[in-house]
């Protein structure tokens, strides 16, 4: 008997939704737009991020990294080269990092990974400090690169939309199976047959190079960066928060988590410049606490309890 | 079939600082046979296997299957190379469930499929071992002796030529090891050469055609099963000089 086709019935719905999204900044105010383009980017982070770290349960605090990389690849070579071929390489510098660290340090286990890729982001940012101060002789560059914030939502809203439904195909193929086998138990996974070396470091790299390219597309908002904003290393926790919040069972679920923190984000920072940490700080809590699955969790359970309290009030009626 | 043993071990040596884990250890298993290995706890009989698996890396010696050899090679290779192993603590994976458990044998094994090809075949693979009333439940969920069938099942998905099994009989109840030693059983008369690390020696006697006994890293005897666990030097070993 062959086996039933997988139902594809929301591809058409998903694609109106991307070209109704796509359409959005003629409708909306510039503010809203540069609004929106915070949660494309933050939603293409958290999804990536998760992909490994929360399946493989490799958490790692290099997001920051990566992203400042994206960003200074676009300061050092936007005034010398044409803007597409910049975020190539931004995207390959990203990836050929981290084919280095990962395989450097992917053997490294539990709190030490943690660790390690926390320095990283401290360790790439003295180094550009280094570089700038005793090469160039500066330690700030200006962006002179002539994009629109229509130009950057859409380049975020390709990105973001590539980014996750590539995790959901890859979730669904070998690949997803060998990183979910990898988080559960990793001696399993060498014995069952997984490569899980190269499946490390070559979905480790992948996710990276989406941080860099999300990171140099983030840039051309920027008039003035220098190697502090570039390499931020509270974006790493965001970006860990944010997947938490969302969920990272789901393809879908990090970057659900990213809009309330972006627009939480922008609420306390025009309000309460000064408290963003302090709210950070709680929603980490409340969600460690109250939300160990995420949002996606919390619609899991309800799903599973509305049907059954519609059958106990039918049984009673 | 092979003329020579499927799997050749000779001079298999492991020290973990200066404890001599394994000393020259030489073992022959020939095809569509069980060969049980045996001796007190700490003996190195599951150094032997994770040297075998590629778990752990051997100061020396060499091991065969069907002629080439696989010492050296990651663990992920000599299972594709198709020799699978369960584990002395059994390893089901908690957050997936049995079908999946099984499913990542077939999906990275010695002859990979994708998932799509694979499902079937891991049903009717789960009905084999008795599995099919439960392929929806997490591994979390299971009893003992279901996670022990989960991951045999899992091994046998790699599609083996060789299956180690450590102390896979260990914690059944009498009414749940007659079900274990008649599923070996079936599983060797189907064509699979397995080697067994046991202690309960009711399934030794059952199954294996040939028992070796280490004893501190070394072999100290090999032979049939009634000779082998009627050898004083054994019993010396296992319960001590004064009731040898």
């Amino acid at each position: 008997m062959a086996e039933k086709p997988a139902s594809r019935w929301w591809i058409a719905p998903a694609a109106a939704g991307v070209a109704f999204l796509a359409g959005l900044p003629l409708l909306l105010s510039a503010y809203t737009v540069s609004l929106l383009i915070s949660v494309l980017a933050y939603a293409s982070l958290a999804t990536s991020w998760a992909f490994f770290s929360g399946t493989t349960r490799y958490i790692s605090l290099a997001t920051a990294a990566f992203v400042g990389i994206g960003t200074y690849t676009v300061a050092l070579l936007s005034d010398h080269l044409p803007l597409a071929v910049v975020l190539a390489i931004a995207h390959m510098i990203g990836f050929v990092i981290a084919l280095g660290v990962g395989l450097s340090t992917l053997r490294l286990s539990g709190i030490y990974f943690v660790i390690f890729t926390f320095g990283l982001t401290e360790l790439i940012k003295q180094l550009v400090i280094w570089f700038e101060i005793n090469q160039t002789k500066t330690l700030a560059r200006y962006i002179f690169v002539n994009a629109s914030g229509t130009l950057i939502y859409e380049l975020l809203l390709a990105t973001a939309t590539i980014v996750i439904a590539g995790v959901w195909w890859l979730s669904r193929s070998r690949v997803g199976y060998a990183l979910r086998v990898i988080g559960e138990d990793e001696m399993v996974a060498r014995h069952s047959g997984i490569d899980t070396t190269r499946v490390k470091v070559l979905v480790f790299a992948a996710t990276s190079a989406v941080m860099s390219m999300v990171g140099a597309v983030l840039s051309l908002r920027y008039t003035y960066v220098d190697p502090n904003i570039a390499f931020n290393s509270l974006v790493s926790f965001q970006v860990l928060i944010m997947a938490l919040l969302g969920g990272i069972g789901r393809p879908w679920g990090p970057a659900l988590g990213a809009v309330p923190l972006v627009l939480l984000s922008e609420l306390l920072s025009g309000t309460f410049p000064h408290h963003f940490g302090i709210a950070l700080g709680i929603c980490f809590v409340v969600i460690v606490f109250f939300l160990p699955g995420g949002v996606m969790g919390l619609v899991d359970r309800w799903s599973a309890w509305l049907p059954r309290s519609a059958l106990r009030r039918r049984k009673e009626s | 079939m092979t003329a020579g043993p499927l799997l050749a071990i000779q001079g298999l040596s492991k020290s973990f600082g200066g404890l001599q884990a394994v000393r020259d250890f030489d073992l022959d298993v020939p095809e569509r046979s069980i060969v049980g290995l045996i001796g007190p706890n700490g003996s190195g009989k599951t150094t032997v296997l994770n040297l075998v698996t590629g778990e752990i890396a051997a100061d020396g010696g060499s091991v065969r299957l069907d002629g080439r050899e696989i010492l050296g090679r990651p663990a992920f290779r000599v299972c594709r190379a198709r020799i699978a192993r369960t584990f002395q603590l059994v390893r089901v994976l908690p957050g997936m469930t049995t079908r999946e458990n099984v499913l990542i044998g077939r999906l990275f094994g010695s002859a990979p499929a994708t998932p799509e090809h694979a499902r079937k075949e891991i049903d009717a693979l789960l009905d084999r071992v008795g599995l099919s009333d439960l392929a929806d439940q997490t591994g979390a969920q299971l009893t003992y002796i279901d996670q022990k069938r989960v991951e045999l099942a899992r091994a046998l998905a790699t599609q083996p030529r060789l299956l180690l099994l450590d102390e896979w009989l260990a914690g059944l109840n009498p009414r749940e090891l007659q079900i274990g030693i008649e599923l070996i059983r079936r599983i060797r008369d189907e064509g699979m050469t397995i080697v067994m690390i046991e202690h309960v020696m009711e399934a030794i006697r059952a199954l294996c055609d040939h028992v070796v006994v280490m004893s501190a890293g070394g072999l100290i005897a090999a032979g049939a099963p009634d000779s082998v666990l009627n050898d004083p030097e054994v019993a010396r070993v296992y319960l001590g000089d004064d009731d040898a």
